[in-house]
């Protein structure tokens, strides 16, 4: 009565397993075995067991890199989701048609190159074009002045990049969420503010748990705005180890960087999931 | 509660549209160098984009990226999808987890990966590299909407059709398919979108030979300020809008995004 | 051999058996309803008969053809199911013509077609119309516009009113019976509601925990159900603990009662149960001494619907109900003693 035998169910799957097979899983093998491979005389590398790498990063260099990365992502996730929060309770109120279109805008902007973002950011806050120039025409400054590089230019830029990832991440839970709770809440004399305190946070924390975590990988793996409005000594481990990989050819130390990264956010999604999962 | 909550809705709105106000703005002034507000009215950068000869290159490199990884991705995606919804086989399933788990990880593991893969095999700077790579980091998007599609398709139209007749195959191409295929359309275009604006990926496997519009604006924005840059910016968000507003029409955007009808 | 025939079905999903041992053999043309509780078995055995499940054992035939083993999409039958299963991508009329399209009629075959089964079905002109712009009961009538466009031998509908309003399914099961009877075509009706069985059908089989519990016509089932659970089942009934004293008397409390029958099928001292129909007794003031085959009690409860009049009677623990006309009225209050008659035909004896 179901349609093809078992065979031919699995030969469908064929192509798409020697796809992931061959374009996941081997790529993931060949970081780590890069990592601990052998650095020969005249610079190049073959497959072995070092540490090397490993121990390069083991100085208080990298270590403060990574540091700084993981300081900086988990402030972002923060932020953004202060921001994003009441924006996305309200929007899942709207009517379907206002939503829908806030949803396009935000995909959109979502969508839009980090490199497009880390532009609009460097103009906005360059001396000619800047907000700088609002600051003197209300006449908080005396003239304008360039607000990158900065690490104050680099989170800001950062922020904007999550609010739109942290608006969809949320929207789930949120319009989902049984609008009879808050209904009930008012009916027992809670203010609105009160019953967004008291029961639209409380009851979607796992989800405000989970996205937190998800902006913060997301932010793990920004290169262009450190670069474009920080100074070297705000780039995270995502600049560190496009640099050792496309600019000093150093796959060894790239991919002991790459593995370290991988262990940072699969650790921090391993430890929230268990966290959450635990509670919930 | 109201005025605090239109105050704030008015300030996230400015905060959201604003740069991108910033951007457009710039994008037609009429001198080279930056200035805001602009001086004059000019749409030079947005035809320089197709004139000057390397960015419309990068630009045709970039479509013709995105359109064959988003093809090549729901290809890959719909046959794991189907098997694991309609047969719930566990193999089917373990795949669908894989397939997810390079757009969690943050891209740069994944774009490391794939230098060194297709460095290791001796096959350096091909388009088709960065076209199976985009498809690959982007397999996630297609296989959660296809899957989300197939949900829709109860078993009681399954079972109607067969009252009615149809074969296993019928099934298929009479059913199935035309319920879901908005879905794989959804699935598509977020793909599309997003390998058009995907930096680091592009820059591993081909940066140097096969320049991207976004890797070329990063490689221009390093020397300085470009007013095209802005146009560029320009027209991208209106084919993101673009695309997302076809999802829209022809899907269940919100129920894409994890809504319930 | 015509008809459809049922022989030796069982049907096991894992250790569970759905549908036990069934024997069923309906004359062509019929109308059948598989009437039970949920989860007694009715919707799986309609399923096989569809071919939508395979039997663990036994045989399925119409018409003398066995069709057990036959895939369902070659099975000749239309099917309408509970949630209607009307395709969401395909407009009305595009959906009743969809058997059609598959078997490659032509363009202008099925929109005469679609034209005819909308026009009977009484929607004409909204073969354009897509799915979601249909009321509940629009939506049904395409259903069944659909399952029956080919003609099928067999019509199956599972519990096919229960997405409708109240008030819309008592028209829609008086439709539905003269459709059939008008297109004499072999039904089965899976439902839970025995006014809908009652209404429909010409052979009702009571099922209950994946057996066949009783079959026969309406009035049969009603008349002279096989033991308690039919008899709550079908109708609503007066059920009163009672003692065997003779084949055909019982003692309840200190009343003597004559019975018209006896279904236990057990003698004298044996404890059962005495049935009523509540149209069928009889409330009367007290008024001294007790008459022939009634019994006394307490009124708790009076319901006036106008048309009818419910009384409900406390007789020594057990709830009786009495529904009478008007003109049967007796005059009594909430808290009054009165006795309640019991006339002998009305009277039947199941087991404990």
């Amino acid at each position: 009565m179901q349609q093809g035998s078992g065979l031919t169910r699995t030969l469908a799957l064929i192509p798409s397993s020697v796809m992931i097979g061959i374009f996941f899983l081997v790529p993931f093998v060949l970081i780590v075995l890069t990592s601990f491979s052998v650095e020969m005389d005249n610079g190049d590398y073959e497959l072995g067991f070092s540490l090397a790498h490993f121990e390069r990063f083991a100085t208080w260099f990298y270590i403060e890199r990574a540091l700084f990365s993981a300081g900086l992502c988990a402030l972002i996730a923060i932020l953004s989701l202060l921001i994003a929060y009441p924006f996305t309770w309200f929007l899942t109120n709207f009517g379907p048609r206002t939503q829908t279109l806030w949803l396009i805008y935000i995909l959109a902007q979502l969508s839009l190159s980090e490199v497009l973002i880390a532009f609009s950011w460097q103009i906005l806050l360059s001396r000619t074009a800047g907000i700088a120039n609002i600051l003197v025409w209300v006449g908080l400054a005396e003239e304008s002045f360039a607000m990158t590089p900065s690490a104050g230019a680099v989170l800001a830029a950062l922020v904007y990049l999550a609010v739109p990832f942290s608006v969809l991440l949320l929207y789930p839970a949120l319009s989902r969420l049984d609008k009879s709770l808050t209904e009930a809440s008012r009916t027992l004399g809670a203010s609105p503010l009160r019953t967004f305190f008291t029961v639209v946070i409380p009851v979607t924390r796992p989800a405000i748990i989970s996205s937190g975590v998800t902006i913060f990988v997301l932010t793990l793996g920004a290169i262009i705005v450190p670069q474009v409005l920080g100074q070297p000594q705000h780039w995270t481990l995502s600049v560190l180890i496009t640099d050792q990989a496309i600019f000093n050819f150093n796959m060894p130390f790239a991919s002991a960087l790459a593995v370290v990264l991988l262990v940072i956010s699969g650790s921090v999604i391993f430890a929230v999931t268990k966290l959450t999962g635990a509670k919930a | 509660m109201s005025t605090l909550r239109r105050i704030y809705l008015a300030l996230f709105a400015i905060y959201l549209i604003g740069p991108i106000i910033v951007i457009t703005a710039v994008s037609f002034n009429e001198k080279r160098f930056l200035s805001f507000p602009p001086k004059g009215f000019s749409l030079r950068w947005y035809a320089e984009i197709f004139v000057a000869n390397d960015w419309f290159t990068s630009l045709m490199n970039s479509l013709t990226i995105a359109l064959a990884a988003a093809t090549l991705a729901v290809l890959i995606a719909f046959p794991v999808a189907y098997t694991a919804w309609r047969f719930g086989l566990r193999y089917a399933r373990a795949l669908f987890a894989l397939g997810i788990a390079p757009f969690i990880l943050p891209p740069v593991i994944m774009a490391l990966g794939f230098l060194l893969l297709f460095t290791s095999v001796g096959i350096n700077g091909l388009m088709v590299n960065v076209i199976i790579a985009h498809a690959i980091f982007l397999l996630a998007l297609p296989l959660v909407t296809i899957s989300l599609g197939l949900e829709s398709v109860d078993q009681s139209l399954v079972e109607a059709s067969q009252t009615m007749g149809a074969s296993g195959w019928v099934v298929f191409r009479t059913v199935i398919l035309p319920i879901a295929a908005p879905f794989a359309f959804a699935g598509f275009a977020f793909c599309f979108v997003l390998s058009l604006n995907e930096y680091i990926i592009a820059l591993m496997t081909v940066g140097f030979t096969v320049e991207t519009l976004p890797v070329k604006i990063f490689n221009a924005l390093r020397y300085g300020y470009t007013p095209v840059i802005a146009s560029i910016a320009v027209v991208f968000m209106l084919v993101n809008i673009t695309v997302f507003s076809l999802i829209a029409k022809f899907s269940n955007l919100t129920r894409i995004l994890g809504a319930q009808d | 051999m015509s008809g459809l025939k049922i022989e030796g079905v069982t049907k096991k999903f894992g250790s569970l058996t759905a549908v036990e041992d069934v024997n069923l053999h309906f004359t062509a043309g019929e109308m059948i309803c598989f009437l039970g509780p949920s989860g007694c078995g009715k919707t799986t055995l309609l399923r096989m008969i569809a071919g939508l499940e395979d039997p663990t054992n036994g045989t399925i035939s119409f018409d003398g053809q066995d069709l057990t083993h036959v895939p369902v999409h070659q099975r000749d039958i239309g099917m309408v199911f509970q949630s209607f299963a009307l395709f969401p991508h395909l407009s009305v009329a595009e959906n009743i013509t969809y058997a059609m399209r598959i078997r490659g009629h032509s363009r202008s075959d099925r929109e005469d077609r679609a034209t005819e089964l909308l026009d009977m079905m009484r929607l004409p002109g909204l073969g354009d119309r897509r799915i979601s712009q249909l009321s509940g009961g629009q939506k049904q009538r395409v259903a069944i516009a659909r399952a029956l466009a080919l003609n099928p031998k067999i019509f199956l509908l599972d519990e096919p009113m229960s997405a409708l309003d109240a008030n819309l399914r008592e028209a829609m099961q008086i439709e539905l019976r003269k459709l059939q009877q008008e297109l004499g075509i072999t039904t089965v009706v899976v439902t839970h509601d025995q006014t809908e069985a009652m209404t429909m059908a010409d052979e009702i089989v009571v099922m209950g925990r994946a057996k066949v519990l009783q079959t026969g016509s309406p009035m049969e089932i009603y008349k002279k159900p096989i033991d308690r659970f039919v008899a709550g089942f079908i109708g609503s009934s007066n059920l009163l603990p009672a003692t065997l004293t003779g084949d055909n008397s019982v003692r309840v409390g200190a009343a003597e009662l004559r019975v018209g029958e006896n279904r236990a099928g057990q003698g004298a001292g044996a404890d059962v149960l005495l049935m009523t129909r509540p149209e069928e007794v009889f409330v009367r003031a007290a008024k001294g001494d007790t008459p022939a085959n009634a019994v006394t009690g307490t009124v708790t409860f009076i319901r006036d619907i106008g048309a009818t009049i419910e009384i409900l009677v406390d007789c020594d623990g057990h709830e009786v109900v009495s529904v009478l006309t008007p003109k049967d009225w007796p005059d009594v209050k909430v808290g009054d003693a009165v006795t309640v008659e019991m006339p002998e035909s009305a009277c039947m004896v199941l087991a404990a």
